[in-house]
């Protein structure tokens, strides 16, 4: 075990995969020389040196139509998008070829590249180093999308994704990556995709939430006690797959829930958690089941504050939703 | 890393060709005159208390983003003449692309300096609303377009807005800024090649300040300059010297004069370079030397200037420490006038995401008032 940040974790979980596999290359913006803007791959140049680390021009298509070109060749790329907010212009490549590879050939053309990018609000970067897009990806078939919110989980799903057969889209809470600390443990261990994480067992309110709404939520929880009120916590961390049996058990035994997110609410995850209630548990309901998100606007800069989901909108939302019915 | 040699020549060669054109058609809103074609006598000494205003500027933000009192910062020190001349040399009625190391050339367009500063600080003063990051502006009466952070989109815009503006027959072009980065973008090669297509009164103004963060240029293409990709799709390309402001002007004034005149899009590439960091994000002694940046102070733009005229005789020393003076005092005037304006309206969020909100955004305004727990502070 060792005690890390979540960005040195996924440092850490990038060094292991490509120690274990020369055939993990990783390529993207500032990713050698500078380490990556938010260092996640600090040390890597000089370790695995220039054929393993490139620092490629200033081009999302490029970095993502070769690492494709790449995995259809047999290499294990792990393409670094320096802020998700800059992944628009390898959206093409994304959904129209990672996502489709596999499926158009008949399975003949396996394509897995693992595409890594900082993602989310509450770091004052304004419209476009903040937003939380994750629901376009999940809403592409063929694309697994997870989030980690704790070190031992960034490495664990990290190692999980180079090893998988299908295109990951990884992404990283860069508001907690330097917040949240943790023992991460050494060597190859990887948490598999598709299995949410109980953060805090409760039986009055099950809270659902990823990536940096994950401390949130567990703040607003934790306070929501004092009340009376015991709230469980589940981390998605996987939304492609998602664990279905857990979010389904958790509420077959508190009957309510509070889906968190920082994307906009219209569309978000949180409406396919939602629906996935009001389908398979709707008779265990006892109350309307609440979204805590981010408001249907562009993400502001000056109002950064007022638009992510904070302790108190979590928490009178846990309150409302344990008070229904 | 060494500077290319500067193939000054091309410059000259166009710039000559360019009185051919001015007198054959002149442009209706901008009067042949060729006196006016170099800058000189108050022109002159109006660009350089413009670049030593920017430089001010950039000391001071850089200092206001260390304390705190603004979210971030980009700075363009080693970039104001290239800003200026190539600024001075457009009219009241072209359009501006800009990216965000853009400033000075939102000064020169007659931008105050509070309305910058007030988006720095994202106030309530801010004609953006306090909705982008500081450096990201939006003029509209300057004409100066809204700055987008994905790098390069704003390349397509420019050819767009010359297109229309053809379109209406007006005398009228476009230019856009980008640095040696966005050639590789996406919108680089769709810009240019619309605009060699459609023959676009455009200028595309790339400050080549050698690096993109952390990658030099060499990193971005193999290609001798990045001017020589107009070649390839069909338009003149020229390299400048972006430390002359004379220079740089003399050649988008000629790009000018080629875009009104119908004779199509031309691409500049300005070579500067970057003397701060990337952003008050980086940390620039993690991929070049000092070396390297105290090579490039000897080149410094501004410096170049003063010596400039005070060979000529038209500055001096006393002159000049009393213009830093006045404008230290200008600016802090700013700064303190933005620190005492306040916040945005946290309601203001649900402002402009459509021309009228719709029923479910005015819901989600009502929702967000309702909360009191919001904390509601700028940053
Ligand atoms: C599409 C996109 N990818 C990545 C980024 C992150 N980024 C911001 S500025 C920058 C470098 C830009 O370099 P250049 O075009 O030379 O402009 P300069 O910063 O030197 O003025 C990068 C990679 C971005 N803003 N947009
Ligand atoms: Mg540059």
């Amino acid at each position: 075990m060792t005690e890390l940040t979540l960005v040195q974790a996924v440092n850490r979980g990038l060094q292991e995969a490509m120690r274990s596999d020369p055939d993990v290359v990783v390529l993207g913006e500032d990713v050698g020389v500078n380490g990556g803007v938010f260092r996640a791959t600090e040390g890597l140049l000089k370790e695995f040196g220039a054929d393993r680390v490139l620092d490629t021009p200033l081009s999302e298509t490029g970095i993502v139509g070769s690492a494709i070109g790449m995995a259809l060749y047999g290499l294990k790329p792990v393409a670094e998008i320096q802020f998700l907010d800059f992944i628009y212009p390898a959206f093409d490549q994304i959904v129209s070829e990672l996502a489709k590879m596999r499926y158009r050939s008949g399975g003949q053309f396996p394509c897995h590249v693992v595409v890594r990018a900082p993602y989310g609000g509450g770091i004052k970067g304004g419209l476009y180093h903040s937003q939380s897009t994750e629901a376009y990806f999940c809403h592409t078939a063929g694309l697994k999308v997870v989030i980690p919110s704790t070190p031992a989980d960034a490495k664990g799903l990290l190692l999980s994704a180079v090893a998988d057969e299908d295109p990951v889209i990884f992404l990283e809470p860069k508001r907690i990556y330097r917040s949240v600390t943790g023992e991460v443990p050494d060597g190859d261990q990887r948490v598999p995709f598709g299995v949410a994480r109980t953060v805090r067992p409760g039986h009055d309110v099950s809270v659902f939430a990823y990536g940096a709404m994950v401390p949130v939520a567990t703040e607003a929880a934790a306070g929501v006690e004092a009340e009376g009120i015991s709230a469980e916590v589940i981390d998605l961390r996987s939304l492609v797959p998602l664990d279905e049996a857990a979010v389904l058990a958790s509420v077959a035994k508190t009957g309510r829930a509070v889906v968190v997110h920082e994307a906009a609410r219209f569309c978000g995850f949180g409406a396919e958690v939602a629906a996935l209630l009001a389908e398979r548990a709707f008779f265990s309901l006892k109350a309307p089941i609440a979204r805590v998100t981010g408001y249907d606007t562009p993400f502001p800069y000056a109002l950064e504050n007022v638009y992510l989901p904070d302790n108190g909108r979590v928490a009178a939302a846990i309150r409302a939703t344990a008070q229904a019915g | 890393m060494g500077m290319p040699s500067r193939p000054t020549l091309i410059v000259r060669s166009l710039v000559a060709g360019r009185r051919s054109v001015v007198s054959s058609t002149a442009p209706r809103s901008a009067p042949a005159d060729p006196a006016s074609e170099a800058l000189g006598g108050a022109r002159l000494l109006s660009a350089y208390r413009t670049m030593v205003l920017a430089r001010a500027l950039d000391e001071r933000c850089l200092a206001l983003q260390r304390q705190g009192r603004i979210g971030f910062y980009a700075p363009h020190s080693g970039e104001e003449a290239a800003l200026v001349g190539s600024a001075m040399a457009m009219e009241p009625d072209d359009w501006i692309f800009p990216a965000y190391r853009e400033l000075t050339v939102a000064l020169v367009r007659g931008t105050s300096l509070q309305s910058v500063v007030d988006q720095l600080f994202a106030d309530a003063g801010d004609a953006s609303k306090g909705r982008q990051m500081p450096n990201h502006f939006a003029f509209r009466e300057q004409h100066f377009v809204s700055v987008s952070s994905p790098i390069g989109t704003q390349i397509t815009h420019a050819v767009g807005a010359a297109m229309a503006a053809r379109y209406r027959k007006a005398p009228v072009a476009t230019i856009t800024y980008f640095g040696d980065g966005a050639t590789s973008s996406n919108d680089f090669h769709a810009g240019l090649n619309f605009a060699g297509v459609f023959r676009a009164p455009t200028i595309f103004f790339c400050q080549n300040n050698e690096w993109a963060i952390s990658l030099p240029r060499e990193r971005q293409t193999r290609s001798a300059t990045l001017a020589m990709k107009a070649e390839a799709y069909g338009f003149p390309g020229v390299v400048v010297d972006g430390n002359d402001v004379g220079e740089v002007y003399r050649a988008v004034r000629a790009a000018r004069h080629r875009a009104v005149a119908g004779e199509g899009p031309t691409l500049i590439e300005a070579q500067v370079y970057r003397l701060g960091p990337h952003s008050t994000s980086d940390d620039p002694r993690r991929y070049r030397n000092d070396q390297e940046v105290e090579a490039a102070r000897g080149r410094d733009p501004i410096h170049r200037l003063r010596t400039e005229l005070t060979k000529a005789g038209a500055w001096d020393d006393a002159r000049d420490a009393a213009l830093v003076e006045d404008l230290r005092g200008t600016i802090a005037a700013a700064i303190a006038r933005a620190e005492a304006t306040p916040p945005v309206d946290p309601l203001s969020l649900f402002d402009d995401v459509f021309a009228r909100a719709t029923p479910r955004l005015e819901a989600e305004r009502e929702e967000c008032a309702a909360h009191p727990a919001a904390e509601r502070k700028s940053p």
